[in-house]
C-alpha cells in the first residue's frame, strides 16, 4: 500500500533523516516510535506531501505520489495532529466538514456521514453546534479524528494523537480506537514516543534513532529478538510489562484481561497457561 | 470673533461651512484608508509568506509615519501640487505601517497546528489565506486598520495647509485669529468623526469572515472608496486660483473684505503660510495674501497689487516708546527718528530676504545698510545709561532692533541691551508697560487692531487713510498707556494680494481692481 524508499531530510546540513525505507501492508498499523527528535514527525509529513524529501520516494499504491497535486493526495489521506488543529473559528460540524466540502459533496451526503462517525466515536451530535474551545481534551481529539475519517480516506497519518491528553483520558481514548471498525480497514502510520502505546496499537513498531531505523518489526520481535544494543536498552525498563502485552492468551493480550479482570484470575489464567 | 456667541452657535452659523469641510475631511480619510487597505493588506500577507522582507518592508513603513506631516506635504507640492491629491497620499502613506503591520502579525500569529491541520486535509494556498488565516487574523487586522483610522481622522486636519479643505480650515483659522469657537467648530466634528469611524469599525471587527467570500469584503470597499471622491471639493478648471491662508479667510480685512468692497469672485483654496509662495511661485496658485515686505516676494519672484479701495488696514512700522524715556535721555527721540521714512517697501523686502532666504546675520544686514545711508557717524554724546529694545519673533524686526541698537550706541554714550524673541504683540507690549523694555518696533494697524480693539464701524471709517491710523493710535497710546509713537519707518508691512511678476505683466493686473475686472471680462 505505502511504501517509502531512501528518503533523506536535513535541515542546515544536519540529517533529520536518513536513508529511510520501510512498507506498509493494506490495513496495518505501522507504529514510528523513538525518543523526541529524532525525525518521526518528518518521516510522516513526507508521506502527505507537507514535506518533500531531500532524496528518496514514497508510493501510495505503486504510484509515486508526486505525480499528482499535493492537495488532491491529501484530500486521500487523514491527517490527525497532538494538537488537534480544529479551526477555533468553525464549529464542530463546520470543522468536521471541511474535507468533504473540497471533495464537493452534497449537504445530505455530509449529515449522514457526520452522524454515522459520531455515534461510531461516542460524540453527542449536540455538540455539533458548539466550537473547538468549547470541548473537553478527550472530545476534541476525537472530533480530530472524526474530521480525519469524514471522507473515508484509506490511509490515516497519527502524529502524536493522544500526546496533549492526561494518561487516564489516553488509555481509555486508545482503547476505543482499537476497536473501531472503521479503523480497522484502514492501513495507519502512527507517531508515538509512548512505548506502551506503540506496543499495544501497532501490527508493526518501527524504532527510529537519529532519523535512522533501529529495528523493523513486530512488537514481540523487537522483546525477543532485539536487533541490537540501542533496541534492547530502549525496551530495558518496561520489559516484564510489555512481555505481558505481547503474551497472547487464546488471542487475547494478558495484560488486557488483566485489567478486565483482576490480579486474581490473571493468576489463574497464568496457572492454566503454563500447565 | 463676536463676543458671547457660543460654539453651537457659531456652528449653526457656518453650517454650510462646517458641513462642506466635514464631507471633505471625511472623503479624505476614507479614500487615503481604502487605498492603504488595499495595498498594506496583500503586502502584509506578502511578507507573512516572505519572511525575509518582513524586516525591511515595516521598517521603510515606521520611517515614512517618523517624517513630520507637514514636511510630508511640503515635498509632494512639486510632484503633485496642492490639493486632495498630495494630501491623500500624505494620508494613504501614515495609514500604511498599522495595516501591514497588523497584517502581519495577525497572520503570522496564527496557531501553526491550525494552519498546518488545514494543509493536511488538502485545502489550497488561497483556501488556507482566505478561511483560515483571514479570518483568525481578521481582528487583529481590524485593530490596526481602526489605529490607522484615528490617525488619518487626526492627520487631515493638515490638509487645510495644502488647499484640500476639510476640518482643519476651521481649526487653523480659529488658531490664527485665536477665536476659540472656530478652533473648536473643526476640533469638535473631527473628534466626533474618529469616534463615530471607531465605534463602526468595532462592530465591524466583531463579523465573523468565515462563510464570507472577499468578495463581498471588497465589493464595498471597492464602492465606498469611488464614492468617497463625490466628498472632495471639485477640481478647478483653467481659470485663475487664488490661495488664502485658513486666517485671511477669517478676516474682515482679508477675503470678506475683498468679497465685499471690490467684489472678488474668484475660486478659493484655503492653505498654509508655509506653502501658499512656493505653490503660487510654481503655478499651482494665481494669487495668494501676504505681507507686502515678507522676503519670499522677492525669494519666488512675486508683486503686490495695490489696494486701491484700501480694504487692508496701514501697518507702518514705528518705534513705540515710554515717555519717561524719552524724558530722563531727551537725545533718543532724534536719533530714533533718524530711520523714520528712510525703508521703503521694496527696501525692507530686500532686507527681510538676506536674513529670511540668504540667512545672513540681522547684526550684517542692519549695519549694511546703516552704512550705504551713512547713518554711522561716531557721536559721542550726552548721558551714559542702558536702553533695552524689544523685538518680535521674525527677521524683519530683529532687523530693526539691530538697526535702533546701532543707531544709539553710535549715537550717544548710551548702552543697548536687545530683548529679541519677544513671543508676540501682547508680549511685547506688556513688556513695554511692565518696564522690562523701554522701546520695541510696531505696526499701526496691529496697535490699532489688536491692542486697542476698535469697533467695526471706527475700522471702516479709519482704514481708508493711511495717516488717520498712524493719528488715532499716537493720541490713543499716549492717553491710556503713557507711551509714545515716533515717526514711521516708511514702508507699510500690511496685507497684500500677490501675483507671479510675470503673469501680473502679461495681463497688466497691477491692482486689486483690475484683477476683478479681469476676473470678470474672462
Ligand atoms: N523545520 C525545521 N527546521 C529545522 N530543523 C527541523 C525542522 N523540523 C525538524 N527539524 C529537526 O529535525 C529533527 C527531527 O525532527 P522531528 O521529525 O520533528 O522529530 P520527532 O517528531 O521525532 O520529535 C529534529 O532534530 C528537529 O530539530
Ligand atoms: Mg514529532
Amino acid at each position: 500500500m505505502i511504501k517509502a524508499e531512501k528518503l533523506s531530510k536535513s535541515y542546515n546540513g544536519i540529517p533529520a533523516v536518513h536513508q529511510l525505507s520501510f512498507e506498509v501492508a493494506r490495513g496495518e498499523n505501522l507504529i514510528l516510535l523513538g525518543t523526541s527528535g529524532c525525525g518521526k514527525t518528518t518521516t510522516l509529513r513526507m508521506i502527505n506531501r507537507l514535506i518533500e524529501p531531500d532524496q528518496g520516494t514514497v508510493y501510495l499504491d505503486g504510484k509515486d505520489i508526486r505525480e499528482g497535486e499535493p492537495e488532491t493526495l491529501r484530500r486521500k489521506i487523514g491527517y490527525v495532529l497532538q494538537n488537534h488543529g480544529l479551526f477555533p473559528h468553525y464549529t464542530v460540524a463546520e470543522n468536521v466538514e471541511i474535507v468533504p466540502r473540497l471533495l464537493k459533496w452534497n449537504t445530505k451526503q455530509v449529515q449522514a456521514r457526520t452522524e454515522e462517525l459520531f455515534g461510531k466515536l461516542g460524540l453527542d451530535l449536540s455538540l455539533l453546534k458548539k466550537h473547538p474551545a468549547a470541548l473537553s481534551g478527550g472530545q476534541q481529539q476525537r472530533v480530530g479524528l472524526a474530521r480525519a475519517l469524514m471522507a473515508d480516506p484509506p490511509v490515516l497519518l497519527m502524529d502524536e494523537p493522544f500526546g496533549a491528553l492526561d494518561s487516564i483520558t489516553r488509555i481509555g481514548i486508545r482503547k476505543e480506537f482499537l476497536e473501531l471498525d472503521e479503523l480497522q480497514k484502514k492501513t495507519i502510520i502512527m507517531v508515538t514516543h509512548d512505548i506502551q502505546e506503540a506496543f499495544e496499537m501497532g501490527d508493526r513498531i518501527c524504532l527510529m534513532d537519529k532519523g535512522r531505523i533501529m529495528q523493523l518489526g513486530s512488537p514481540e520481535q523487537l522483546l525477543f529478538e532485539p536487533a541490537n544494543d540501542f533496541v534492547k536498552e530502549f525496551l530495558k525498563q518496561q520489559h516484564l510489562h510489555l512481555e505481558l502485552k505481547v503474551l497472547k492468551v487464546r488471542g487475547r493480550s494478558a495484560w488486557n484481561m488483566m485489567d478486565e479482570l483482576g490480579s486474581e484470575a490473571l493468576r489463574n489464567l497464568l496457572n492454566d497457561y503454563k500447565s | 470673533m463676536q463676543e458671547g456667541v457660543s460654539v453651537w452657535q457659531f456652528m449653526a452659523q457656518q453650517s454650510g461651512q462646517l458641513i462642506r469641510q466635514t464631507w471633505t475631511h471625511l472623503g479624505l480619510t476614507l479614500i487615503s484608508l481604502i487605498l492603504a487597505i488595499l495595498i498594506a493588506v496583500p503586502l502584509g500577507v506578502f511578507i507573512s509568506r516572505r519572511k525575509r522582507f518582513a524586516g525591511l518592508v515595516l521598517g521603510f513603513a515606521g520611517i515614512l509615519q517618523t517624517i513630520p506631516s507637514i514636511a510630508l506635504l511640503g515635498v509632494m507640492i512639486p510632484f503633485l501640487g496642492i490639493g486632495p491629491k498630495p494630501a491623500i497620499i500624505a494620508l494613504f502613506l501614515y495609514a500604511l505601517l498599522p495595516i501591514v503591520r497588523n497584517t502581519y502579525t495577525g497572520i503570522t500569529e496564527v496557531d501553526a497546528a491550525v494552519k498546518d491541520a488545514a494543509k493536511g486535509m488538502g485545502m489550497s494556498k488561497w483556501q488556507i489565506l482566505t478561511k483560515v488565516e483571514f479570518p483568525l487574523a481578521f481582528p487583529v487586522l481590524m485593530a490596526g486598520i481602526r489605529t490607522a483610522t484615528v490617525i488619518n481622522v487626526g492627520v487631515a486636519t493638515l490638509a487645510a495647509y495644502i488647499a484640500a479643505g476639510g476640518l482643519g480650515e476651521f481649526i487653523f483659522g480659529g488658531i490664527a485669529l485665536n477665536n476659540s469657537n472656530m478652533i473648536l467648530a473643526g476640533a469638535i466634528p473631527a473628534a466626533l468623526l474618529a469616534i463615530l469611524l471607531d465605534v463602526l469599525l468595532s462592530v465591524a471587527q466583531k463579523f465573523s469572515l468565515k462563510r464570507v467570500r472577499l468578495v463581498y469584503v471588497f465589493l464595498p470597499f471597492c464602492i465606498l472608496l469611488l464614492c468617497s471622491f463625490y466628498l472632495l471639493p471639485s477640481r478647478i478648471g483653467g481659470r485663475m486660483l487664488a490661495g488664502f491662508t485658513p486666517e485671511f479667510m477669517g478676516r474682515e480685512d482679508g477675503y470678506l473684505g475683498l468679497k465685499k468692497v471690490y467684489g472678488l469672485n474668484m475660486e478659493t483654496v484655503v492653505i498654509s503660510d508655509a506653502m501658499k509662495y512656493k505653490a503660487a511661485f510654481e503655478g499651482k496658485l494665481d494669487v495668494i495674501d501676504g505681507y507686502s515686505t515678507d522676503g519670499r516676494l522677492k525669494a519666488f519672484d512675486l508683486v503686490t497689487l495695490i489696494d486701491d479701495k484700501f480694504i487692508f488696514p496701514p501697518y507702518y512700522a514705528a518705534p513705540v516708546v515710554r515717555q519717561d524715556i524719552l524724558q530722563r535721555y531727551p537725545l533718543l527721540e532724534g536719533i530714533l527718528n533718524r530711520l523714520s521714512g528712510l525703508i521703503s517697501d521694496q527696501e525692507m523686502t530686500s532686507l527681510n530676504y538676506r536674513v529670511d532666504k540668504l540667512h545672513e546675520s540681522p547684526e550684517k544686514v542692519a549695519h549694511d545698510f546703516l552704512t550705504s545711508k551713512k547713518l554711522l557717524q561716531s557721536d559721542k554724546s550726552g548721558p551714559s545709561g542702558v536702553i533695552r529694545i524689544g523685538s518680535k519673533v521674525f527677521g524683519e524686526q530683529y532687523i530693526l532692533a539691530q538697526m535702533y541698537k546701532m543707531l544709539i550706541e553710535s549715537g550717544s554714550n548710551l548702552t543697548v541691551e536687545t530683548k529679541t524673541g519677544l513671543g508676540g504683540t501682547k508680549i511685547c507690549f506688556d513688556a513695554l508697560n511692565n518696564k522690562q523694555i523701554d522701546f520695541y518696533p510696531e505696526y499701526t494697524g496691529t496697535g490699532f487692531l489688536v491692542l486697542l480693539k476698535p469697533s467695526k464701524l471706527l475700522i471702516f471709517r479709519l482704514t481708508k487713510d493711511k495717516n488717520a491710523v498712524y493719528t488715532y493710535v499716537q493720541k490713543e497710546f499716549s492717553e491710556k498707556y503713557n507711551l509714545k509713537w515716533l515717526k514711521p519707518i516708511g514702508f507699510n508691512n500690511s496685507y497684500a494680494l500677490m501675483m507671479r511678476r510675470g503673469q501680473a505683466q502679461k495681463l497688466s493686473i497691477k491692482s486689486i481692481s483690475d484683477l476683478t475686472n479681469h476676473l470678470k471680462q474672462n
